[in-house]
C-alpha cells in the first residue's frame, strides 16, 4: 500500500513544479481518499456477490455489501478523477506565479 | 431477535484485513511525509495548499470522535430525537459565529493558540492559569476517547477493559511518534469519509428493517421514551418537563446552545486551529462554516442508529454490556455481515485513535510552548523543548490512561464531557466573549473572571454529583445549569474587577477588540472569488437550514 502513492507522482509527466509539485501531488488527499476507496470498493463489491442468504438476512434483507460496495467505488473514482484532471502540484505552481501568499 | 448475550463483534479475517489496511495507509502516510519531504512539509500542511472543503471537513472531523458516534448515539437512544438539539441549536450556531464574528479577531492578533490570545489581550497569570486547566482539560478527554476505544476493543476481542486501555494508549503512542502531527489533518479528512461509509450503510439498513422514518417512529412511541421521545423541543416548558432529555428549553437553548456550544466551538483549541491554519481571513472563516453543512445532517447517521438501537436492542441502557455507549457497535454487530462489519470497525478505531492523538498533541503543545518555554525553562535551545515535548507526550498518555479510568465510571460518556465543558470551557467562553467586545475590561478581570467562572462550574458539579446539595433533571441538565452557572459568575466578576482595575493602554489592543481588527486582513475578507464564497451568506444558510430542520422535527 504505501508505495501505491508514489507511482502516482509526476515522475516522467508535466513535470511542473519539480520537487515540490512532485511531493504535493504525492500528498494529495484526493488520491489518498479514492484509492482507499477503490480498493474498499472492489473488496466489498466482490464480498457481496458472494453473500450468502444468511448474510443478506443478517442485514434485514438488504444485500449492503454490495450496495455499499459499489458506493464506495464510486465516491472513489470520482476523488481520483478530480485529483487527476486537477493536479495539486499544477495548482500550486500556478498560485506561486500569480502572489506570494501568506507563509 | 437475537439475545442480549451477542456482544462480541462477530469479525472474520477479512474484517480485519479491512482494518490492517488502513492501519498500513495512515503509517503510510507517514513514512512518506518523513523520507520525502522533510523542509517543505509545512508548505502544503499549512493548509494554503488545501481547499476550503479540506479544513471545513478537518474542523468537524476533529469533533467526529467518541463524542460523536458512541456519545450521540447512546443519547438518541436514552433521549430520543431531542439530541438533535446538541447540533442545530448546540453546534451549528456557535460555529457560524466563530466564523463570522470571531475569527478576526484570531486570525487578525496572529496568535499560535487559544491561550495565547489571553495573554495578548490580558496578562500572564491568566494566560497561565487557562493553559493549566486546558492542559487538564484535554488530558481528561483523552482518557475519555482511550476508554472509548478500550471500550470497542472489548466488544471486538473481548479484552479486559484495563488491557484494551493500556493497549490502545500504546498504540496511539505509536502512531502520533511515527505519523506525528503532519498527518494529522490528512487522517481527519480520511476519517471522515471513513466513518461515514461505515454509518450510512447501518442507518440504510436499520431504517428498512424497521419499515422506514414512520415504521421507526410507531415503534419509538412503543418503547420506554414513548412518543416524547419523538420531539426536539416539545414538552420542555419550565414546571411541566415530559421530554426525555429533563431539561427546560430555557436550559437547552441557554445553556447548551448559547454557553456549552459557544464555548466549545470557539475557544476550543483543536477546533480553532483548523481555522488558524487557513490561507487567509476569508479562507479561515469559511472553515467552520462548511463544517456547518455536513453537521446539520449528522444526527441522521447518529441519532437515527441510536433510536433503532432502542427498538432493536432489549433491555439497552440496563448497565454492563448494555450500557447506552454500546448502542452504535451492539447495532453493527446485529445488522452488518462482515466486510461493512470491517468498515464499521475501522471507522470507530480510526475516530477514537484520532480523537485521543488531537487531544494528547494539543496537551503537549500547550504544556511545551504555553507552560515550560515562557515560565519555566526561558531561552533555551530548540532541540531542549522538542525533548521536553516528547517527554510531555509520554507523561501525558500515562496521565489519559489515569483519565480513562474516571471516564468507564460513567454510563452516558456524552454527559461526562459535556460536564468537562462546563466547567473548563464555559467560563473561558464568557472571557473571551466581553474581553473581544469591551475595551475597558482589564488583565486584573481576565484571570479573576476565569478563577471565579471555573469554581462556579465546579461547585455545582461537585454540588450535584457527590455532595447532595443541588438536584437536576439529568446529568446532561447539571451540565446545562453549570455552564449557565460558571458563565454568569464569571460575567458578573469580571465587570466588577474591570471597574476597580486598571485597563491595558488602547493601543495595546490592536486587532484583540472588536472595532479595532487588522485593517489589512479586513480588507482581504472583502474580496471573494465568487457569491457562494461570501461568509455571510454561507453563515445565514447554515442558520436557516438548522432553523428548518427544528421546526420539521419540533
Amino acid at each position: 500500500m504505501s508505495q501505491a502513492p508514489q507511482n502516482d507522482g509526476e515522475r516522467g509527466g508535466e513535470g511542473i513544479g519539480g520537487r515540490e509539485a512532485q511531493a504535493a501531488n504525492l500528498f494529495d488527499l484526493r488520491r489518498i481518499i479514492g484509492g482507499l476507496f477503490l480498493l474498499y470498493g472492489a473488496i466489498l463489491t466482490v464480498t457481496g456477490l458472494g453473500d450468502s442468504h444468511a448474510e443478506i438476512a443478517k442485514a434485514a434483507g438488504v444485500h449492503i455489501n454490495l450496495i455499499a460496495g459499489l458506493g464506495m467505488l464510486a465516491l472513489g473514482a470520482f476523488f481520483v478523477a478530480w485529483g487527476l484532471l486537477r493536479p495539486l502540484g499544477r495548482q500550486l505552481a500556478e498560485a506561486d506565479g500569480e502572489a506570494e501568499p501568506r507563509a | 431477535m437475537l439475545a442480549a448475550a451477542q456482544i462480541r463483534l462477530d469479525t472474520n479475517a477479512l474484517d480485519f484485513a479491512i482494518l490492517g489496511i488502513y492501519f498500513v495507509v495512515v503509517l503510510g502516510i507517514g513514512f512518506i511525509a518523513k523520507r520525502y519531504v522533510k523542509t517543505s512539509l509545512d508548505y502544503f500542511l499549512s493548509g494554503r495548499s488545501l481547499p476550503a472543503w479540506i479544513t471545513g471537513l478537518a474542523f468537524v472531523s476533529a469533533n467526529l470522535g467518541a463524542t460523536e458516534i458512541l456519545g450521540m448515539g447512546a443519547n438518541g437512544a436514552q433521549y430520543g430525537v431531542a439530541t438533535v438539539n446538541y447540533y442545530w441549536i448546540g453546534a451549528v450556531p456557535a460555529m457560524v459565529f466563530l466564523g463570522l464574528v470571531m475569527m478576526p479577531f484570531y486570525y487578525g492578533s496572529k496568535v499560535r493558540s487559544v491561550p495565547e490570545y489571553l495573554l495578548l489581550r490580558f496578562n500572564k497569570q491568566s494566560h497561565l492559569f487557562n493553559s493549566i486547566t486546558f492542559a487538564l482539560a484535554t488530558v481528561l478527554i483523552a482518557g475519555v476517547n482511550l476508554f472509548a476505544l478500550a471500550l470497542v476493543l472489548k466488544l471486538l476481542l473481548g479484552w479486559p477493559i484495563l488491557l484494551g486501555i493500556v493497549i490502545a494508549a500504546g498504540v496511539v503512542l505509536a502512531y502520533i511518534t511515527l505519523g506525528g502531527l503532519s498527518s494529522a489533518i490528512y487522517n481527519e479528512v480520511l476519517q471522515f469519509f471513513v466513518i461515514m461509509a461505515a454509518l450510512i450503510p447501518l442507518t440504510i439498513v436499520g431504517l428498512h428493517d424497521a419499515g422506514g422514518w414512520g415504521g421507526l417512529k410507531d415503534k419509538i412511541g412503543q418503547s420506554k421514551i414513548g412518543e416524547a421521545g419523538l420531539h426536539a423541543l416539545q414538552g420542555t416548558d419550565p414546571g411541566h418537563v415530559t421530554n426525555p432529555i429533563g431539561a427546560t428549553w430555557i436550559g437547552l437553548v441557554f445553556g447548551l446552545g448559547f454557553i456549552l456550544s459557544f464555548g466549545y466551538w470557539t475557544t476550543n483549541f483543536a477546533e480553532v486551529q483548523r481555522a488558524l491554519s487557513a490561507r487567509d481571513l476569508s479562507a479561515g472563516q469559511r472553515t467552520p462554516l462548511i463544517g456547518a453543512y455536513p453537521k446539520l445532517l449528522i444526527p441522521a447517521v447518529v441519532v437515527i442508529p441510536g433510536l433503532i438501537a432502542l427498538w432493536k436492542v432489549p433491555h439497552l441502557g440496563s448497565g454492563g454490556d448494555l450500557a447506552y455507549n454500546n448502542a452504535i457497535p451492539l447495532l453493527m454487530n446485529q445488522y452488518l455481515p462482515n466486510g461493512m462489519l470491517g468498515i464499521a470497525l475501522t471507522g470507530l478505531m480510526a475516530s477514537f485513535m484520532a480523537g485521543v492523538a488531537a487531544n494528547v498533541s494539543a496537551f503537549n503543545t500547550v504544556v511545551t510552548t504555553d507552560i515550560v518555554e515562557p515560565y519555566i525553562a526561558r531561552d533555551r535551545d530548540d532541540a531542549f523543548y522538542i525533548r521536553i515535548g516528547r517527554y510531555v507526550t509520554i507523561g501525558g498518555i500515562v496521565v489519559a490512561i489515569g483519565t480513562a479510568l474516571i471516564a468507564s465510571g460513567y454510563q452516558n460518556l456524552m454527559n461526562y464531557l459535556q460536564a468537562l465543558f462546563s466547567i473548563f470551557n464555559a467560563p473561558l467562553f464568557a472571557t473571551f466573549i466581553i474581553g473581544m467586545f469591551w475595551k475597558r475590561m482589564t488583565p486584573a478581570a481576565g484571570l479573576w473572571g476565569l478563577v471565579a467562572g471555573t469554581i462556579a462550574a465546579l461547585v455545582t458539579y461537585v454540588g450535584y454529583k457527590w455532595a447532595g446539595w443541588f438536584t437536576f433533571g439529568s446529568d446532561l441538565d447539571e451540565s446545562f445549569w453549570g455552564a449557565g452557572a460558571a458563565f454568569v459568575v464569571d460575567a458578573v466578576v469580571t465587570v466588577a474587577v474591570s471597574l476597580v482595575t486598571r485597563p491595558k493602554p488602547v493601543e495595546e489592543l490592536q486587532g484583540l477588540v472588536w472595532g479595532m481588527v487588522n485593517q489589512e486582513d479586513a480588507a482581504a475578507a472583502a474580496v471573494h472569488r465568487s457569491w457562494w464564497e461570501s461568509p455571510k451568506l454561507l453563515g445565514l444558510g447554515a442558520i436557516a437550514a438548522g432553523a428548518v430542520l427544528t421546526i420539521i422535527f419540533f
